[in-house]
């Protein structure tokens, strides 16, 4: 390491701040390019002294307050019209004069973050405790009553006496010669400092842990799950009959319920007429349901090939002649109320979607059943869609 | 007397020199805590634990602990929120509002306004959460993409408070630490202890006093003022929704935001002086919290004092005017109805009192001062109390019309916030300067050059 110490600069100390305007002009105009004025607070008239150029910071203020701004509305924006839009008070979903408060709270908070973050790091370069001036007897003076003047040893015009010259000449006093301090290092790979490491990641990793997994089960914060209230299916303390759930009170009916008053009707497909239009929706519709509650036995074309490997008697199919003949009225009949071992399925399926379900049940027969004059007409259906 | 009124009064008194000023400031911080600090601090210290003792019961019971009940289901908790909240006001209007309006006084009692707002709304910021009845699930309240992929209605009044109080909060402490950091390397530099050397070093970041840093700094601290100025008026305004933006009688009027920022002023400054009076002769800093400064106050109470009592009236006018007879039963409830003695309390206090204040003997008179800033203080705390608890006990249907009793729970915890904020007020007079001391220097006499803008 090199023993000589390297120059940092020359410090003067002046009383007054008309003293130190006044140094301030001649050494900004003396061609120094490096110097610096210390003062306990700001004083008047510093900044055309040094010559200093105005301010750039509101540039930050100004970018990051407009990405604040908009940053919260488009988030609002997206949040309630686009990814789960809900009517809150009859209002639209982008109910802009709802959104103002935020959005001008979120620009506020990101401009004055932004601000102060940016003048302490990008202008300031802090934090910097280890700045040569600091500590010295200059410093101590420049922070409490006195007003200093630094010039720093860069630049070709740089030269230490004829820098105290010029200080002399302005009156100032206690010139001093500050040198950079002999810097500390300290090496990575010592074992205290890997153990500080290795013992961070591990209180880290592991309080991570803790609070995801087990804190979070723990009393208070399990005490939304852990309520005081009966569970369906559970054993009732409170009720005499035992039973955690209900029956309505008798003579209750619910929203929109439509009695089926043929249950015992000898033969219903007489008396029911499919008030339904078989268009595509609907046909749609019927698919969806029968795929869902009639495929495990039915197949899926109605074939009777049940999916459930003799864990249920397989039921006949339904392009065999008896059921092709049967009325829609019959088939509403049978979803509803059930037949042979097959249950009711009124429970499960609405009744308009039974209705769908009949009229799927005769697209599949259809199907399975084509005539010649029908293969014709799906030649003509897709010659004429072949330009699509 | 003749009094000159071209020229201004000198902010700093008894011609103080720069040096005298740093000790004046630094000398409870160097000082050893004597007696009177922890008598001071076990008083404020059992308030608070009273407080937390009340707040344990709160968690582990529920709020059914407190008095709130149907009709009236804000009570304490929201009336304490509001109070406190408004408490913070004063703090952000005289460090930023004053500043920017280059009111030179406001140097000498901007730092201690400013660490009370923050104080306050710490205060405040305990009742929403402990009204929410889980406090632990606060998060909840923060956009944050979950397994519902449900969002937070941005377009409730009470998001907006989250928004604004945090908000508030932050700016807030960030003004504050950027007014310390001089102030830390001031202390960094004259302290010889080396464990409080270390500890200055670190806030005060390696400030150095340079005037290439000055530079920026005098710009950051204009433009903080400029956002704080609109922002302390945005969060008594969205703080004022919660109540306007609702259709309860009392509380559906569009007067409710300048109303409550005019209300928020007036019970912070009567806060500040409450306190100033106390810390003024305690840390003997008459010289920079002089008698010019209370006075001072003491106009800007009256002002904004009328300025409530005008709401008051203006809302019965309206009342009347709008020819609802439901507002109109509102406010004649308020005056002569269960609730009357609150409402007497509120205007007398707010509104009779402060009108003292018009002699200039009792504006400059330090008993006079306490009595009617302590008034001013109670007065506003029943004005939160009357304009939540009275719409809400005798609302739209007669036959859910009740009265709200606060229990023992409801009085501690507000007593709690008390004295947490003592508390937090008596630690931080011993732990950090008071007085701003680069902006006391730097409007005393003969601190800027004679010639103002550098002689050109």
């Amino acid at each position: 390491m090199n023993t000589e110490k390297k120059l940092y600069g020359l410090t003067a100390l002046f009383d007054t701040p008309d003293e130190i305007i006044k140094a301030a002009e001649k050494v900004s105009g003396s061609g120094y390019e490096k110097f610096d004025v210390h003062t306990p607070y700001p004083v008047h008239g510093m900044d055309d002294a040094m010559k200093l150029k105005p301010s750039k910071l509101g540039i930050i203020t100004l970018l990051f307050g407009l990405a604040g701004a908009g940053t919260a509305l488009l988030f609002m924006y997206w949040a309630l019209t686009l990814d789960y839009p809900m009517v809150i008070g009859g209002k639209p979903y982008f109910a802009l004069p709802a959104f103002i408060p935020v959005t001008f709270e979120v620009t506020v908070l990101l401009a004055t973050l932004s601000t102060v973050i940016g003048m302490l790091t990008f202008f300031f370069r802090f934090p910097e405790n280890d700045h040569p001036l600091h500590d010295s007897e200059y410093m101590k003076h420049v922070s409490k009553d006195k007003y200093g003047i630094a010039i720093f040893a860069e630049g070709p015009k740089f030269n230490e006496s004829a820098v105290k010259d010029l200080f002399q000449s302005l009156g100032g006093k206690n010139i001093q010669v500050v040198y950079y301090p002999v810097k500390e290092i300290y090496p990575v790979f010592q074992p205290k400092f890997i153990l500080f490491l290795a013992l961070v990641a591990i209180i880290t990793s592991g309080g991570t842990y803790f609070t995801l997994n087990k804190l979070m089960f723990m009393d208070p914060f399990n005490w939304m799950m852990n309520q005081q209230r009966e569970i369906p299916q559970s054993r009732s303390h409170f009720f005499e009959d035992g039973f955690s759930m209900r029956v309505p009170v008798q003579g209750t009916v619910a929203r929109g319920f439509m009695p089926y008053p043929y249950k015992d009707e000898p033969v219903p497909g007489e008396v029911l007429s499919n008030p339904t239009f078989p268009a595509r929706e609907n046909i749609e519709l019927g698919q969806n349901k029968y795929l869902t509650f009639c495929s495990p036995c039915h197949g899926d074309y109605g074939d009777g090939d049940s999916r459930l490997r003799g864990q249920f008697p397989n039921p006949p199919t339904f392009h065999s002649n008896r059921s092709r003949e049967m009325s829609d009225g019959m088939l509403y009949h049978i979803i509803t109320v059930g037949q042979n071992v097959m249950p009711g399925y009124a429970s499960q399926v609405t009744r308009e979607e039974r209705w769908a379900i009949v009229n799927y049940i005769r697209v599949l027969q259809r199907a399975k059943n084509a005539t010649d004059a029908d293969v014709e007409m799906i030649k003509k259906e897709s010659a004429s869609n072949v330009g699509n | 007397m003749t009094v000159d009124y071209s020229k201004e009064l000198p902010v700093v008194e008894g011609r103080l020199t720069l040096a005298q000023i740093e000790e004046l400031v630094a000398t409870p911080l160097d000082t050893r805590p004597d007696k009177k600090f922890f008598i001071a601090l076990t008083i404020s210290g059992s308030l608070l634990l009273f407080g937390a003792f009340c707040v344990a019961v709160t968690l582990l019971t529920g709020i059914g602990a407190w008095g709130n009940n149907q009709p009236v289901g804000w009570a304490f908790d929201i009336v304490n929120f509001v109070f406190w909240i408004g408490i913070g006001h004063a703090g952000t209007l005289i460090s930023a509002i004053l500043f920017l309006l280059r009111q030179k006084w406001r140097t000498g009692i901007a730092r201690f306004a400013e660490a009370m707002t923050i104080f306050a709304v710490m205060c405040a910021a305990i009742f929403p959460i402990l009204h929410t009845g889980r406090p632990w699930l606060a998060g909840y309240l923060m956009p944050y993409p979950n397994q519902h992929s449900l969002w937070i209605n941005f377009t409730s009044p009470l998001i907006w408070d989250v928004f604004a109080v945090s908000t508030y909060f932050t700016v807030s402490l960030v003004f504050w630490y950027i007014g310390l950091i001089p102030d830390f390397a001031s202390l960094r530099d004259r302290t010889a202890s080396k464990i409080k050397k270390i500890i200055y070093s670190i806030f005060s970041l390696g400030w150095r006093h340079s005037h290439r840093n000055w530079q920026h700094y005098e710009k950051a601290y204009m433009l903080l003022a400029g956002f704080a100025t609109p922002l302390v008026l945005s969060v008594h305004t969205i703080v004022s929704f919660d109540f306007a933006v609702s259709i309860m009688p009392g509380w559906h009027t569009t007067i409710f935001p300048p109303y409550f920022v005019a209300g928020a002023i007036f019970s912070g400054f009567a806060m500040v002086v409450t306190v100033l009076v106390f810390v003024r002769k305690i840390f003997n800093l008459e010289q920079i919290i002089t008698l010019n400064h209370l006075e001072k106050m003491n106009k800007v109470i009256l002002a904004t004092g009328m300025m409530v009592g005008y709401a008051y009236a203006m809302e019965f006018f309206i009342a009347w005017y709008s020819g609802v007879q439901f507002e109109q039963f509102a406010f004649i409830n308020r005056m002569f109805g269960p609730y009357a003695w609150a409402y007497w309390i509120m205007v007398s206090c707010n509104v009779i009192f402060p009108q003292l204040f018009w002699v200039k003997k009792i504006r400059r008179s330090i008993p006079w001062m306490m009595v009617i800033v302590i008034f001013v203080n109670v007065g506003m705390w029943f004005e939160r109390f009357v304009i939540v608890v009275t719409s809400l006990h005798r609302d739209f249907l007669p036959s859910s019309w009740g009265y709200y009793t606060p229990t023992l729970y409801d009085t501690g915890i507000l007593i709690g916030s008390f004295g947490l904020f003592f508390t937090l007020v008596i630690l931080f007079t011993k732990t950090l300067p008071v007085v701003s001391i680069s902006e006391v220097k730097a409007v005393a006499e003969g601190a800027q050059p004679s010639h103002h803008g550098g002689h050109k």
